[in-house]
């Protein structure tokens, strides 16, 4: 065996696993990049390579009216119901995240109730809210059966980010808050919820874009108007055109931007927390 | 009234569901009084403290503020404000704001409560750390904060849990002179609960050492080392040694013990299992004939007269006026 040296020459398997890494980046972001490109497609190209010319027709298209599918209306109805969904997911999980700091009789049985619906198949929950929905005579609809699909998506996945959250807060911010004169209210207002904002943010985001492109559970249990990923999907398996691409650009594009603004929000949160503590 | 005492415990009990952490514990803390709650961990010093800080409900038994039965009163209507072991800082906010939380929740305006809360942070010297968040701030100085926070009430008891634990040796001599300073000048009862002997050694009036959920010993400090009622707390104070004579078990302290021959007085025989060079003293670690352990504590130049090794046989001997005798375990 060669004796082992102290050097500081990385070994082998650096590189090896910096190979991995670069081909499971390409692996993640190549198709991405592709769909980006190609929805620049030229007017008479196609939905592969080469690119013929570029455009932005295809981006024209999607908000072009008479169109198969509706996707600017759509569109609308996701973010609206992802809105709702983000709302319900932070106001219940976070409740939660707090009430279960102390254990209760059953709390473990709650708990594993609340998140097996995690490990439920999807599509089979979709499916039994549907027909749930149909069996009480209901419509189903984008605000109650939709919501309510994807709400047994969001909430234990909520629930779970928050325990971790909740986790790390050290109780004694509670008690030294109480020791200070404050009531349960202002505990929360001023002391536990500003400490828990970063993951609460954190919660949101996940809830939001979690409930933005479901489409298992939400395709059984929408009624007629459809959302933006159910739009797709019927534009996928009924014509195939570029225009496809360009909805997968501006929608990435929207993600983005949603990030970026919750970003600014946050830093902007966080310096004028600065000036006021420089101000004073 | 009877107003000679900050604190009357009255038969304070807890228990959590079928465990007694405190049983039925009764003090009498005089006014002004630097008090130390000290014990093992898990002897019940913390909840004690608790119970008094309006944190915990008292299972049964009183607690009594300057005279007035606060059993069921909350923190703020005690007249108490606690100090927590971490400190409890709240990390979102500036040190100013921390330390004016407590107006800020009483509606006082911001001016006003940010006046007050500098005149506080001028009592603890950190003036200067107005606008820094917790996280940019050492131990020590986290510790001024929070203590800062904890007076602006005016509280006419301060309570402390382990208010020196998260602090290096060094800083924790140096901040417990300021916490003892800081008593006096502010003449009210601090109660301060620790498990170390020389804090309590160093700062208390009071002394309370408990053990299983009972308070052992309630004295000066120099009362419960001259005279340890117990094994256990001769034991638990330190620089004792625990040994039985014909009437049972007594203490006789280490630096009071040297290494003689059996004819100079009372005496133990035994082999010295250790040498320790301490500076001005030398530890000897003897273990007796009988098995058990013990130490004298030499100061150097007695024992580099006569040095000894490991393995030596030896006997140790103090003076019959040294013999301390115990109540039976």
């Amino acid at each position: 065996m060669a004796d082992q040296r102290i050097s500081d020459r990385r070994p082998w398997t650096f590189y090896a696993l910096g190979a991995l890494f670069g081909a499971y980046l390409v692996f993640l972001y190549g198709p991405m990049v592709v769909i980006y490109t190609l929805s620049f497609q030229g007017e008479n190209g196609g939905v592969t390579f080469p690119m013929v010319g570029f455009s932005l027709t295809w981006f024209r298209d999607v908000f072009a009216k008479g169109q198969m599918a509706d996707v600017p209306v759509s569109f609308g109805r996701s973010m609206a119901l992802a809105a709702t969904v983000c709302a319900l997911t932070v106001c219940i999980s976070v409740a939660a995240g707090l009430g279960f700091r102390r254990r209760f009789p059953g709390s473990g049985a709650v708990f594993y109730i609340a998140v097996a619906s995690l490990v439920m198949p999807s599509l089979l929950v979709g499916f039994g809210i549907g027909l749930g929905f149909q069996f009480l005579g209901i419509k189903p609809s984008l605000f109650t059966s939709a919501l309510g699909a994807q709400l047994t998506w969001t909430l234990p996945f909520g629930l779970f980010a928050m325990f971790a959250v909740v986790n790390r807060f050290n109780r004694s911010w509670e008690e030294a808050a109480r020791d200070a004169g404050a009531s349960g209210w202002q505990t929360l207002r001023h002391v536990t919820l500003p400490i828990l904002l970063p993951g609460i943010i954190g919660v949101a985001m996940g809830a939001f874009t979690l409930s933005y492109d479901e489409y298992a559970r939400t395709t059984l249990t929408i009624g007629p108007k459809n959302t933006l990923p159910l739009e797709i999907y019927a534009l996928i398996s009924s014509a195939t055109s570029p225009m496809l691409f360009a909805i997968g650009t501006l929608t990435t594009g929207i993600s983005f931007l949603a990030i970026i603004v919750t970003l600014i929000l946050v830093l902007r949160l966080q310096r004028r927390r600065g000036r006021l503590a420089k101000a004073d | 009234m009877d107003n000679r005492f900050d604190v009357e415990l009255v038969a304070v009990t807890k228990r959590y569901g079928g465990t007694l952490a405190v049983d039925a514990i009764s003090l009498r803390i005089p006014r002004g009084t630097y008090c130390c709650l000290l014990g093992p961990s898990g002897c019940g010093k913390t909840t004690t403290l608790r119970m008094i800080a309006g944190h915990e409900a008292v299972t049964d038994g009183d607690v009594l503020i300057h005279g007035e039965n606060v059993s069921d009163l909350p923190p703020i209507k005690r007249g108490t404000a606690m100090m927590f072991q971490s400190y409890a800082l709240f990390p979102h906010m500036s040190c100013l704001d921390n330390v004016a939380f407590s107006l800020k929740m009483r509606g006082v305006k911001k001016a006003e409560r940010h006046a007050k809360a500098k005149e506080y942070l001028d009592l603890v010297q950190m003036a200067g750390f107005a606008e820094r968040l917790p996280a940019q701030l050492s131990g020590g100085q986290q510790q001024r904060i929070a203590l800062a926070r904890a007076l602006i009430n005016r509280p006419r008891v301060l309570l402390l849990d382990e208010p020196l634990s998260a602090l290096d040796p060094f800083l924790r001599i140096k901040v417990r002179e300021e916490l003892k300073r800081l008593q006096r000048e502010l003449g009210i009862t601090f109660i301060h609960v620790t498990h170390s002997q020389d804090e309590a050694m160093a700062l208390a009036d009071l002394m309370v050492v408990m053990e299983d959920g009972h308070i052992r010993q309630a004295a000066h400090p120099r009362e419960v080392f001259e005279k340890p009622v117990s094994p256990f707390i001769a034991r638990f104070i330190g620089s004792h040694n625990v040994l039985r004579d014909g009437r049972g078990p007594i203490a006789v302290r280490a630096d009071r013990c040297r290494l003689g021959s059996p004819g100079d007085g009372p005496h133990v025989n035994g082999q010295i299992m250790a040498i320790e060079y301490q500076g001005s003293m030398v530890r000897v670690a003897v273990k007796t004939d009988a098995g058990e352990e013990v130490s004298a504590l030499v100061p150097d130049q007695a024992f580099y007269q006569r040095p000894a090794e490991p393995g030596d046989s030896t006997t140790l001997v103090w003076a019959e006026q040294d013999t301390h005798a115990l109540a039976e375990a």
